[in-house]
């Protein structure tokens, strides 16, 4: 028997932790002899901390949300007693979540153990490769396969491999971005905590194809377990001699080391990154040359995202063929998405680029939360947009997603419902990138301001005559002045969301109106007939805004009203309504 | 070990390797728990890299800190999920509950708020991680009530 627990960030932040811990002192109180184990990310993030038990014939069970006391209770009952108990078993409309799934990237998380190199394999694609392949022949497979980078641009791996190739220097670096900038994506930490040697596997293989003498991971400080289990990972391997000198008998060194990131989106921009790695500030420069030819050092260097290297080991074994065969048109294989927001199963979904939005958020996601409307689904992140719900047939390709103004970016899904103010959500993304904008670029540093102001006015109720139109010069005018990604990028959520939803952006400016009531300046609380006169709210309010006689009807004074909403929490009858 | 020792080992272990400033930097707010002024002097006269620029890449970057912070750092996930999810109304209650804005430490010296780009935990929506000399902590799905049960819990066990 086998007791498993998944334990990923979000799965201790469920408190896996103390669910191993209660495992544990049943099973000690018990008297029973069993390990409990530890896996990464299982992808069904929602239904954390989760623990799969498996019988000595390899039979599953999977409990989901185990806290103490259903742990105690396991041990007792199953472990124990051998008698499953079904009823915290996961349900089969929830095993529907990754049985929908087509899992490559994601096709050891959350099964293996990514603490036990035993349980990962023993790196057959990179022995394959260094012992019976030429690089070309390798690029070749990769080219065949169609795998496009999965960080943001979609750019081809194999074109970029070829070109590091075609340098004739001694001296190349190959790099995995690790720098999972994007808010609202968190597959690559998935990835680097629950399966840390496919990556390195990846990484060996690209490096062995553009003849580098060394790879160097760029990981985000902000991923602390990440960096922990990488650092095991390449002891493991260094341990088994897959990493270091002459590999797999073929005569070629190669190491892996990790540079931890300070904390810069920017850096996720390959000249920026490789900035970084120099220990200088993660500003861009001008490009060509491309890294291909001077990177790190001047040298050719080769940077990749975690997704990408962890698909090549998959295609080594599989064949390009396999590979290219899921997919639509020029976006081939799968790709993995981070489900969040207003989303009723929220978790990490892979599935064959080119299938409809709606199978994703809907068959898979399980729709939105409370059943409410669906309004939205913000992807790319910062440098992307917001795809409205009218075009939810939507296929997730490169291609597809691109014409609606928003970008597959590195896979971020954010739900959005009709409580979500879109002009707001422009705000958000635009106050993330003049944040993050390394100034060196004019329209990108001071551009990004004014366009923040502007909607941080309309959003305050204070929006004027042709705001809108500022907006949208000021937009065109800082993608054309930006020298990389970022500032090229950064004017997306709000063109997109002009696009779509330019009557909300109408109805703040004209109507003074926020349709969702999210925008707090430009809501108003007001008190109904159903008010008992309990006189609660008065007794919340922190301004004492609202007055009236015990047993009759209150009233808020809207001149002193903040907009807190402690009334209307408060309220057990129901008798505040939000306008 | 006293606080300079060590960071004179680790000046002897990267003062000389090329491109080891961010490196140098992250062990010195290790063994700190910030970056102070009269350190950077230190490290450049080690690595002989000039003092602003030091100061230019330590105030690049978000992870460093130029002034102390308290024993407990909260740090407010600003994720696009979490924003969805009413992010803005946990961080207000934070706020007030502990009396500083993002970024201060209380009087006290026991909590620093800082509020950082996304933490990855984003099906957990509202996130918060709490940092401090026992490790990292992660709490999601937060509500109003809920930081401030955390935050007295923090509260009672200092006290």
């Amino acid at each position: 028997m086998k007791v498993i627990v998944g334990q990923g960030s979000c799965g201790i932040a469920t408190g896996a932790k103390k669910t191993v811990a209660a495992l544990e002192k049943a099973i000690y109180e018990n008297r029973l002899n069993i390990k409990v184990g530890t896996t990464g990310c299982i992808g069904t993030c929602y239904l954390e901390p989760i623990v799969d038990v498996y019988d000595d014939d390899g039979k599953l069970t999977r409990y989901v949300k185990v806290d103490e006391e259903k742990a105690a209770k396991i041990v007792e009952e199953h472990i124990k007693g051998g008698k499953p108990i079904e009823e915290f078993a996961i349900s089969s409309e929830d095993e529907q979540f990754l049985e929908k799934q087509t899992r490559i990237v994601l096709r050891n998380c959350g099964k293996i153990d990514p603490e036990n190199i035993e349980e990962y394999g023993q790196y057959e694609a990179a022995r394959k490769v260094l012992t019976s392949m030429r690089r070309e022949q390798v690029i070749e497979v990769i080219k065949e396969s169609g795998l496009r980078g999965r960080g943001g641009a979609g750019f081809p791996t194999w074109f970029k491999w070829n070109a590091a190739l075609e340098q004739p220097s001694k001296e190349k670096y190959i790099v995995c971005n690790a720098d999972e900038g994007d808010p609202g994506a968190f597959m690559d930490r998935s990835v680097l905590e629950g399966d840390p040697h496919s990556v390195l596997e990846g990484m060996i293989i690209g490096g062995f194809a553009i003849g580098a003498c060394e790879g160097i991971i760029y990981c985000r400080a902000e991923y602390p377990l990440a960096i922990k289990r990488l650092e095991i990972a390449m002891a493991q391997a260094r341990e088994k001699g897959y990493l270091g000198k002459n590999l797999f008998g073929s005569g070629w060194d190669f190491d892996i080391r990790i540079k931890a990131g300070a904390g810069a989106f920017v850096c996720g921009e390959e000249t920026a990154l490789i900035a970084s790695l120099e220990g200088e500030r993660g500003m861009p420069r001008l490009k060509p040359p491309f890294p291909a030819a001077k990177g790190y050092w001047q040298k050719p260097t080769n940077i990749n995202n975690v997704e990408t290297f962890a698909n090549v080991p998959w295609i080594m074994v599989n064949g390009g063929k396999a590979f290219a065969q899921m997919g639509l048109g020029p976006s081939k294989g799968t790709k993995v998405f981070a489900l969040a927001g207003k989303i009723k199963k929220g978790g990490l979904v892979e599935v064959p680029m080119g299938l409809p939005l709606e199978n994703v958020i809907f068959d898979i996601g399980g729709g939105i939360k409370n059943d409410a409307q669906f309004k939205a689904v913000q992807m790319g992140g910062p440098s992307g947009g917001c795809v409205p719900g009218e075009l939810i047939d939507t296929k997730v390709t490169y291609e597809d997603i691109n014409k609606t103004g928003a970008i597959v970016g590195s896979g971020g899904m954010i739900v959005m419902d009709e409580t979500t103010c879109m002009v707001d959500m422009a705000r958000y993304f635009l106050e993330f990138t003049r944040k993050e904008s390394c100034g060196k670029c004019v329209y990108c540093r001071i551009g990004t301001m004014r366009m923040l102001e502007i909607l941080e006015r309309i959003t305050a109720g204070e929006g004027q005559d042709g705001d809108i139109e500022k907006l949208e010069e000021l937009a065109y005018k800082v993608k054309e002045g930006s020298l990389c990604g970022l500032g090229q990028t950064a004017p997306n959520p709000v063109l997109t969301t002009l696009k779509y939803f330019r009557n909300e952006y109408e109805d703040h400016i004209y109507r003074k109106k926020c349709t969702a009531h999210s925008c707090q300046a430009l809501v108003k609380y007001e008190i109904t007939d159903k008010c008992v006169g309990c006189s609660l709210c008065s007794k919340k309010c922190p301004v004492n805004a609202i007055s009236g006689k015990v047993k009759e009807q209150f009233t808020i004074d809207q001149n002193l009203c903040i907009k807190c909403g402690k009334c209307m929490l408060g309220c057990k009858f129901d008798a505040i309504t939000k306008e | 070990m006293d606080k300079m020792e060590a960071l004179d080992k680790v000046l002897e272990e990267y003062g000389k390797v090329p491109g080891s400033l961010i490196t140098i930097l992250q062990k010195t707010q290790d063994i700190f728990g910030y970056i102070p002024k009269d350190v950077i002097n230190h490290i450049s006269q080690a690595t002989k890299v000039k003092p602003a620029k030091i100061y230019g890449v330590a105030t690049f970057y978000s992870q460093f800190r130029l002034e102390p912070i308290g024993k407990y750092l909260i740090m407010m996930c600003q994720g696009t999920a979490c924003h969805v999810n009413g992010s803005d109304e946990i961080a207000r209650e934070v706020s007030e509950y502990l009396g500083i804005e993002d970024g201060q430490t209380t009087e006290d010296g026991i909590f620093t708020i800082n509020n950082v780009a996304c933490l990855g935990c984003c099906s957990l929506a509202p996130v918060m991680m709490v940092r401090s000399a026992e490790g990292d902590e992660t709490f999601g799905n937060l509500t109003k009530e809920k930081v401030v049960e955390i935050l007295e819990e923090i509260r009672s066990r200092e006290a």
